[in-house]
């Protein structure tokens, strides 16, 4: 066998390995689904309870066809990635501003631990009998749960910077900013971009709850409801678009983070 | 009068629990052009030393002057070349070469041409636009070198510059080194705890002692090793003659602090 053989050989392997991935991957849903389906036909599982898929694609269908889902749908939406976008600034600001002076973060510490190890969710009254029972409690749910992570996070990755870098930038006569622009904060940007990730969960997160304590819309709203009046198919239909626009704002920030390290690598 | 003076240096680590005293009461003084290399073990405050000569750290006691002038106020006259590069991955070749006349706001297209020049001058054509990651350990550090060199100091500080590199690598850029620096006449000050790179590249060598660290001796190389070129002085006979000098030197040393230190166990 010469070199070319060789070299279609793994080809052909990567590719088989990849469709026996995509098989397994299509099997796993598929047998969800049916699973779902004809337990609950077969009343197996109480359909009032569980609903079916088949319920739940008809009611996705007709709110999609009557336009009554894209309110609830972009207040969530929207909810969220003002939510994620702050909290990721804020934390980043805060951790700069922590960086910029040991005192400042020395004080801090401790507010910081306790923060970070409370449950955020708990603060949801106060927000709401802060801010008052609208978007803007809401969103800030969705910012402070992230926001603590991120400083924290951001923070110990600007802590971690081979100091040499610096140690190069001084003999250049640079300033603590100048060091912070040119080194800490581009080397950071790895570590940022995985508290995006993480982020992305954290903030839907917040939304929903702040929306389960206080909203009249929203799909958050729709799961209370639907558990109030007892329509499990509406209940569903929600996770399902939630567990869609997640995945599709997860994919997006991918997308940004090879956009990003290509930036800096070609 | 001396271009680098360093007067009753002394330089001492705090922590919580104690302190110890890294540099005690260095004074020298050197020319105008002059290389020298400070030799010693590690944990000797070598880099230390150098770290106080750029100006990074401030010593605790002691004077340090750059032709009359304290370092602190004169960083730009000092140029700084670390063991490893340290090119920042993210930037081109030609962004880190230009990050000092970046920092100090005089990036110019005159020194882009002329650090186009160094680079071509060091070997390096048509690597402007690649990334440090595209090159090898040993035209990572000649990228450094032209980082450095660009920013026309009066005085090069070259902390083990050579020590990660593979031998063959080392020796071309000792040579590469020293033919530049006497072109343009710098003066230099380079830690190593090689020997034969000391005697190979300098003009006087400052042996150390450690605990804390302090001139132990200073050799003087002979003239006729001087003006070579570090790899042809590694052949001359005269070159065997100071490194076994400096070689027994150290050995004793080295004997010596073991005895001192039986009765602290």
């Amino acid at each position: 066998m010469n070199d070319h053989h060789l070299f279609e050989n793994y080809k052909r392997g990567l590719k088989r390995e990849k469709k026996i991935v995509l098989f397994w991957q299509l099997t796993i849903l598929i047998a969800f689904f049916s699973l779902w389906e004809i337990a609950s036909r077969l009343y197996w599982i109480d359909p009032l309870l569980f609903s079916s898929p088949s319920k739940v694609f008809d009611l996705l269908v007709t709110r999609f066809a009557n336009g009554s889902i894209f309110n609830h749908l972009q207040v969530t939406l929207f909810e969220t990635i003002i939510g994620f976008i702050i909290g990721t600034i804020g934390g980043i600001l805060i951790a700069t501003s922590l960086w910029s002076s040991a005192r400042f973060a020395n004080i801090m510490g401790p507010y910081l631990v306790v923060l970070n190890a409370m449950p955020k969710v708990a603060l949801g009254p106060i927000l709401i009998v802060a801010l008052g029972p609208g978007y803007l409690s809401i969103i800030a749910m969705g910012f402070i749960i992230s926001v603590i992570v991120t400083t924290l996070v951001v923070y110990s990755a600007f802590n971690e910077v081979d100091p040499n870098y610096e140690k190069v930038l001084r003999s250049f006569g640079a300033s603590r900013w100048q060091c912070f622009k040119e080194a800490i904060f581009p080397a950071a940007m790895p570590a940022m971009i995985s508290t995006l990730k993480v982020n992305v969960g954290l903030s839907w997160v917040g939304v929903i709850v702040g929306e389960y304590l206080v909203s009249k819309q929203g799909l958050g709203y729709l799961i209370i409801y639907g558990f109030q009046v007892f329509d499990f198919t509406l209940v569903m239909s929600s996770l399902v678009i939630i567990a869609v626009l997640a995945a599709i704002m997860y994919k997006l920030v991918e997308k940004l983070e090879r956009w990003l390290i290509r930036n800096r690598n070609t | 009068m001396s271009f680098l003076t360093l007067d009753h240096v002394s330089h001492h680590y705090f922590s919580k629990e104690s302190y110890t005293k890294a540099l005690d009461n260095i004074s020298m003084a050197v020319k105008e052009g002059e290389f020298i290399s400070l030799l010693g073990p590690s944990g000797c405050g070598k880099s230390t030393l150098l770290s106080i000569i750029a100006g990074i750290i401030q010593q605790t006691e002691g004077t340090v002057s750059l032709q009359g002038k304290s370092t602190t106020e004169s960083e730009m006259e000092i140029g700084y070349m670390l063991q490893q590069d340290y090119l920042f991955p993210w930037k081109t070749i030609i962004d880190n070469v230009l990050l000092g006349p970046k920092i100090n706001g005089n990036k110019t297209d005159d020194l882009r041409k002329k650090a186009l020049q160094l680079l071509k001058e060091v070997g390096l054509k048509d690597v402007e636009m690649k990334y440090p990651s595209e090159l090898s350990g040993g035209m990572r550090q000649r990228v450094a070198l032209v980082r450095t060199l660009i920013n026309n100091p009066k005085i090069l500080l070259l902390d083990e510059p050579f020590s990660a590199l593979d031998y063959q690598t080392k020796l071309n850029l000792e040579d590469l080194v020293a033919d530049l620096l006497k072109s343009y006449h710098k003066t230099a000050v380079l830690v190593t705890h090689d020997i034969g790179e000391a005697i190979a590249m300098s003009d006087r060598i400052f042996m150390m002692n450690a605990n804390p660290g302090s001139i132990a001796k200073i050799y003087e190389v002979p003239i006729e090793l001087r003006n070579e070129v570090p790899f042809l002085v590694r052949r001359h006979p005269k070159y065997q003659l100071i490194f076994d000098k400096i070689w027994d030197e150290l050995e004793s040393k080295e004997s010596q602090q073991k005895v001192v230190e039986i009765p602290n166990e």
